[in-house]
């Protein structure tokens, strides 16, 4: 169907903000990680193939198999594995200026977390290299407690 | 199995902003279109399916609004799946495959305009471990990146060069959005968007729309000189946590690629829908693909990405180049999520 407008008459628009608040539970797993890092304390779960997830889930993503009753606290320093500067943070950034998202293996860990690193300048990333979290002033249980991972150096 | 084609297919043209058409403007053209170029009569096609998402459109139950593009009286039978419409089309073929239906109207829209696609893409993740953290689409696929140069699986210069293709072979689609000729060398001479992504690596924002009729057996061969055959479709999923995965590698891309039976013939064309350019590269080794197969002669989703319909476009594209003559055999590939965390996979045969 041909638009009716006229050429050139781009239409009007207007803002339309859809937002959809709510509450979930956590569940036995996130909760107890959640609980963790309110008391500053990182913990993973372990799969019934022995390997330790984190973040914990409820099943093994390789298996789908419940993973056991068996935390294990990692960390709190990691190893960066992968990593994306970013170099003009967006609104819904956590960080106002420029820093790196992460997959950070944490010591203990068999899977990376995602969060972000704060090491200043680009030149300060390398896979590879070793951080350590900087704990948030409040901690309440939530993924924000680790305001962002520093360079163990730096730290 | 039932013998089931693609009988006809079409698109919308795909622009940055569709700012006076709404969907069902947008739908109707090309719904009318297709169904003509089906030449099964339009009361005579047994089922409905497309896929969208109201997270997109930025409004509730868009997907309703959408079948008035169709047209419900009398009464169709209709359904709607929160994801591309090659999932849609998935969904239609099971429904064929069951003997419930011998026709099917596939389609899918998406006006990625609408909203910040990056941050609106978040909303897939993880919501308590990752989606506070804001992870847009960009970054996250950033991650993906680093991840296949520090294996060794490609280069930033492998990544210009899918990127500079890919918009040189858009300039003979005229649906496709950004075509132009680029030179890698110079692609690499520009900044960073997110490190290790430039501008390049990355896919225009995209409105538009793709409709298809398929058919089973003579349903298909009475109404179509030159169906396109479904050989195979299959598709699998990963882990929604990034750190879980390998993401230099795409298993769920290698373990449908081998349900559908890429392997089982020789490949003329693959179109992979590939958002990134890295992924291209992670595509093609998951799907091993020899260097002589020609990758995404449309332009692909580097050329034109509306999101919810640039999957079902590669399967409407490659069936192009099989009606058209180009090709015998191809391969049709669509992905959902994040870091391509789900993929399906589609043989086609002439």
């Amino acid at each position: 169907m041909a638009s009716t407008r006229p050429p050139g008459d781009d239409g009007l628009s207007a803002p339309h903000i859809l937002e959809y608040a709510y509450k979930r539970s956590l569940g036995k797993v996130l909760s107890r990680f959640f609980t963790g890092l309110r008391d500053k304390r990182i913990e993973g779960v372990r799969t019934r193939s022995g390997r330790v997830l984190v973040p914990p889930s409820e099943y093994d993503p390789e298996t789908g198999e419940s993973t056991l009753d068996d935390f294990v606290e990692v960390g709190p320093g990691g190893v960066v594995k992968s990593w994306a500067w970013v170099g003009a943070p967006r609104k819904s950034h956590p960080l106002a200026h420029p820093f790196a998202f992460a997959l950070i293996e944490l010591e203990g860990a068999d899977t990376a977390l995602m969060h972000v690193v704060d090491s200043g300048d680009e030149s300060a990333m390398k896979t590879g290299m070793r951080v350590v979290p900087r704990w948030s002033d409040e901690t309440v249980g939530r993924i924000q407690d680790i305001a962002a991972f520093i360079p163990e150096a730096s730290a | 199995m039932r013998d089931v084609a693609v009988i006809a297919y079409a698109q919308t043209p795909n622009v940055r902003t569709e700012r006076t058409r709404n969907e069902v403007e947008m739908l109707m053209p090309i719904i009318d279109e297709v169904v003509q170029k089906s030449g099964v009569p339009r009361q005579e096609i047994g089922f409905t399916c497309s896929g969208s998402s109201d997270y997109i459109a930025g409004q509730c139950f868009s997907f309703v609004m959408a079948v008035d593009a169709v047209g419900a009286w009398p009464p169709i039978m209709e359904s709607h799946v929160e994801m591309d419409g090659a999932w849609a089309l998935y969904e239609a073929w099971i429904k064929i495959q069951c003997g419930e239906v011998d026709s099917a109207l596939v389609f899918s829209f998406g006006r990625s305009s609408m909203g910040e696609t990056a941050e609106t893409l978040t909303l897939q993740t993880d919501p308590y471990t990752m989606a506070p953290l804001g992870p847009d689409a960009i970054s996250m696929a950033a991650l993906q990146a680093r991840s296949g140069l520090d294996a060794g699986v490609f280069s930033e210069r492998d990544m210009a060069e899918v990127a500079a293709r890919s918009r040189r072979d858009a300039l003979s689609n005229p649906e496709a959005q950004l075509a132009g000729e680029f030179d890698p060398e110079a692609l690499l001479k520009s900044p960073y968007l997110v490190s290790p992504l430039r501008a390049h690596d990355c896919p225009p924002i995209s409105d538009g729309a793709a409709a298809m009729v398929i058919a089973a057996d003579d349903t298909a061969r009475n109404a179509c000189d030159k169906p396109v055959w479904i050989r195979g479709i299959d598709h699998r999923l990963e882990t929604h946590q990034l750190g879980s995965r390998d993401l230099a590698r795409s298993p769920s891309t290698a373990l449908a690629g081998e349900k559908a039976g890429v392997g089982q013939g020789k490949v003329d064309i693959a179109e992979l829908h590939a958002p990134f350019s890295h992924q291209e590269l992670i595509l093609k080794q998951a799907l091993g693909l020899d260097d002589d197969v020609r990758i995404n002669p449309s332009g692909g989703a580097l050329a034109a990405n509306p999101i919810m319909s640039a999957g079902l476009a590669r399967i409407g594209e490659a069936s192009r180049q099989i009606a058209g003559g180009a090709a015998q055999r191809a391969v049709a590939h669509a992905t959902s999520g994040p870091c391509l965390q789900q993929n399906l996979v589609c043989v086609l045969e002439g």
